[in-house]
């Protein structure tokens, strides 16, 4: 369950790329906060900025391409952002770990899922190759791989995707973080092994109280995954509530959009779906303006000369849109459609 | 085949009287293995990957069908197959096919899976596919002019002027700027790049269409945009689509009917309403139940059937009904035993189970 302790602040973070083209604004000045416990949701298409920064709070971005030009992460109290090489190691993996999309090619294909396990369980805790392997062997018994002592000496491409990812997220408990960031974890998987993984990831993260910042570009899973749901869009913040609000009271354009345009399993949907036109924004010189408002329904000259700002519109519920709550988004979500 | 109007049983023990006035496509008991071979001087056979096991279904004229199914399952193979893109092992494919001769129009009943070369090529006018990924099914060396001509050069149709106004009057009908025509893929997005591959296929004013995955490869705002342009050009031009695809939400959106495949088999077809409000094969049960709504509400109130282990191997399928290792309400011998077949349990409704039952799962 989530706690009112606050985990993880992130502050105006900006991430810049350079590119032959210019800067690419990937992360534009975005804050939130994860607290203990907490399953945390990003949601935004390609090219938001949702994987930047996590990324980013992971520092797993390499200068010179990408630089985090402003910004605080604030972890436990201390500013992630300053810590040196050596003690942001021991926080990668032992206090905050990540999960990625594709685990075939987060694994090493040329080792053993043994030798990666006990790699990562000796680096972080003071233990025996004896002792890391039979943790290895109890983490992969949490996440329900049969056989675990058999599949230690397996290596990576023996495994189909589903177990692949039960590897991952393995490895990622194996040192009980607090924080697991999981991108987009499920997207590479079938329907039927997504269930499975997911309903897995929800039960070890209550077990151990671990919060959880789940990236994806699919409402349907934070529907029934988390608590709190950030909706990102164009490296900025488009609007950010708890799940039940985000999908009952949307305040911005762009979620109810979404929303909008998905087809739905529980219902047929008008005969077309509502359609955003148009792109997603390239962010070198995104210039001025709401990033949306080419897209956008509602959008009035005041959009493309004033850069709104997110606000707390009602409690915990922060939306950057000058005329949110005032906006009818029934039409857009397409909530009048039955048949 | 022949260029003649098929007379009744012509092809053995099918005749034109068993393709319904309404159906553009009839497959019948379609089987495609992959051989696996061993060895590198004396390369013998050593198993075969069964893809599709017996696979019959009808497609009407101007509906859509979806294939849905996990990966696997035997969907992209099923669709190759009726286009013959890949040579099926045995069954029939039945297409309707209408020619406007001298006498008028003709119809005749082709079997695509056994037609020699010329009457391949003269059908595939006809029939065309949009692939998954936009990003591999356009050479990116060819201008966006070249890739939607290429199928009117391939027939031989029209000279290069008017070519080109076709190009202009495709890329008007996909929603592209017709001045782009000498810009390169790289230059587009990749909803973008979808339009032009359904251009191209639509150069050649087809009848039916295969769409593989249309639109998995795109983020959902741009989903919508294509789900709705397919919908448009389907009521325009009356094509007929097989559509393939892994996302139940976007199949219930998308077709009129389902086919619900598993291991190389059709599990259940039906119509879309009987299929997604009345589901009765376990399976459907278990795919359905794993599909995430956009409704924390219905999120929470929902139990999940969460199934055991992965999907077992198509080299060395499970004896009896396919599903029987996974499957929480197989009854032993018989489940294991015996391949259930699939029965008409209501009218329109197909199921392949021992034990069907409908059951709520949305």
């Amino acid at each position: 369950m989530a706690t009112n302790t606050v985990l993880l602040q992130v502050n105006n973070l900006r991430t810049y790329f350079s590119t032959e083209e210019g800067i690419v604004r990937a992360v534009d000045g975005i804050s939130f906060t994860i607290h203990e416990g907490e399953r945390f949701g990003v949601v935004g298409e390609s090219g938001s900025g949702k994987s930047v920064s996590a990324l980013s709070i992971m520092r797993l971005i390499e200068p010179p391409a990408g630089n985090i030009a402003t910004g605080e992460i604030i972890y436990k109290g201390r500013n992630l952002l300053e810590l040196d090489d050596e003690s942001m190691r021991r926080v990668r993996g032992g206090e905050i770990a990540m999960i990625f999309q594709d685990p075939m090619t987060a694994l090493n294909p040329v080792y053993t899922v043994g030798n990666q396990l006990i790699e990562t369980i000796t680096l972080h805790q003071r233990v025996s190759k004896d002792e890391a392997f039979d943790i290895g062997v109890s983490a992969l018994n949490d996440v329900q791989i049969p056989n675990p002592k058999e599949r230690m000496k397996d290596y990576p491409h023996q495994l189909s995707g589903g177990m692949r990812q039960r590897v991952m997220i393995a490895m990622g408990l194996s040192c009980n973080p607090s924080l697991l960031i999981a991108d987009e974890p499920t997207t590479a998987l079938d329907v039927t092994t997504q269930a499975q993984i997911l309903d897995l990831m929800l039960h070890l993260a209550e077990d151990r109280d671990t919060a959880v910042m789940l990236i994806t570009h699919d409402l349907g899973v934070v529907a029934g995954f988390c608590d709190t749901i950030q909706v990102m869009y164009g490296g900025r913040l488009a609007e950010r509530g708890t799940t039940d609000e985000i999908f009952s009271e949307t305040y911005h354009p762009y979620t109810g959009g979404l929303l909008g345009a998905m087809t739905r399993l529980d219902e047929v949907r008008a005969e077309r779906l509502y359609s955003i036109k148009g792109a997603p924004p390239s962010l070198i010189n995104p210039g001025i303006g709401c990033r949306f408002a080419a897209r956008c329904d509602f959008v009035t000259e005041r959009c493309h000369k004033e850069t709104p700002l997110p606000r707390e519109i009602s409690p915990n519920h922060w939306a950057a849109c000058h005329y949110a709550p005032d906006l009818d988004l029934a039409r857009v979500k397409r909530e009048e459609a039955v048949g | 085949m022949t260029d003649e109007i098929m007379a009744p049983d012509s092809i053995a023990g099918v005749g034109q009287g068993d393709v319904a006035a309404d159906t553009l496509v009839r497959v019948n008991d379609l089987v495609k293995h992959f051989p696996i071979n061993k060895g590198i001087f004396f390369r013998k056979q050593v198993g075969a990957v069964q893809a599709v096991s017996g696979v019959s279904f009808e497609i009407k004229k101007g509906e859509t069908l979806g294939l849905v199914g996990e990966s696997g399952c035997g969907k992209s193979t099923t669709a190759r197959c009726v286009l013959r893109l890949i040579e099926p092992t045995s069954g029939r494919v039945l297409y309707r096919a209408e020619t406007a001769g001298t006498a008028g129009k003709r119809t005749e009943i082709i079997d695509i899976a056994s037609a020699d070369k010329d009457t391949l090529r003269r059908l595939r006018r006809d029939m065309q596919i949009v692939f998954q990924d936009p990003y591999a099914s356009l050479n990116p060396r060819m201008t966006v002019a070249s890739i939607i001509a290429e199928p009117l050069v391939v027939h031989g149709i029209g000279d290069r002027a008017e070519r080109i106004d076709r190009v202009k009057e495709l890329l008007k009908v996909v929603g592209l700027n017709p001045e782009h025509t000498n810009r390169y893929p790289h230059e587009f997005s990749g909803g973008q790049r979808q339009r032009i591959g359904v251009a191209r296929a639509l150069a050649l004013n087809p009848t039916f269409m295969v769409l593989d995955e249309p639109v998995s490869a795109l983020d959902v705002s741009i989903q919508a945009q294509v789900l709705n342009l397919m919908e448009d050009l389907q009521n325009e031009f009356d094509l007929t689509y097989l559509f393939i695809a892994h996302d139940l939400s976007v199949v219930r959106h998308a077709c009129d009917r389902v086919a619900v495949m598993y291991l190389g088999r059709i599990a259940e077809m039906a119509d879309r309403a009987a299929l997604y409000e009345r589901p009765m094969h376990p399976y459907t049960h278990a795919l359905m139940s794993a599909v995430p709504i956009p409704d924390p509400g219905k999120e929470k109130a929902r139990r999940r059937i969460i199934l055991e282990g992965d999907i077992p191997s198509p080299i060395n399928p499970p004896s009896g009904c396919r599903f029987h290792t996974r499957c929480s309400r197989a009854e032993f011998p018989l489940c294991s035993d015996e391949e259930p077949h699939l029965r008409e349990i209501e009218p329109g409704h197909w199921v392949a189970c021992h034990f069907p039952e409908v059951k709520q799962v949305v």
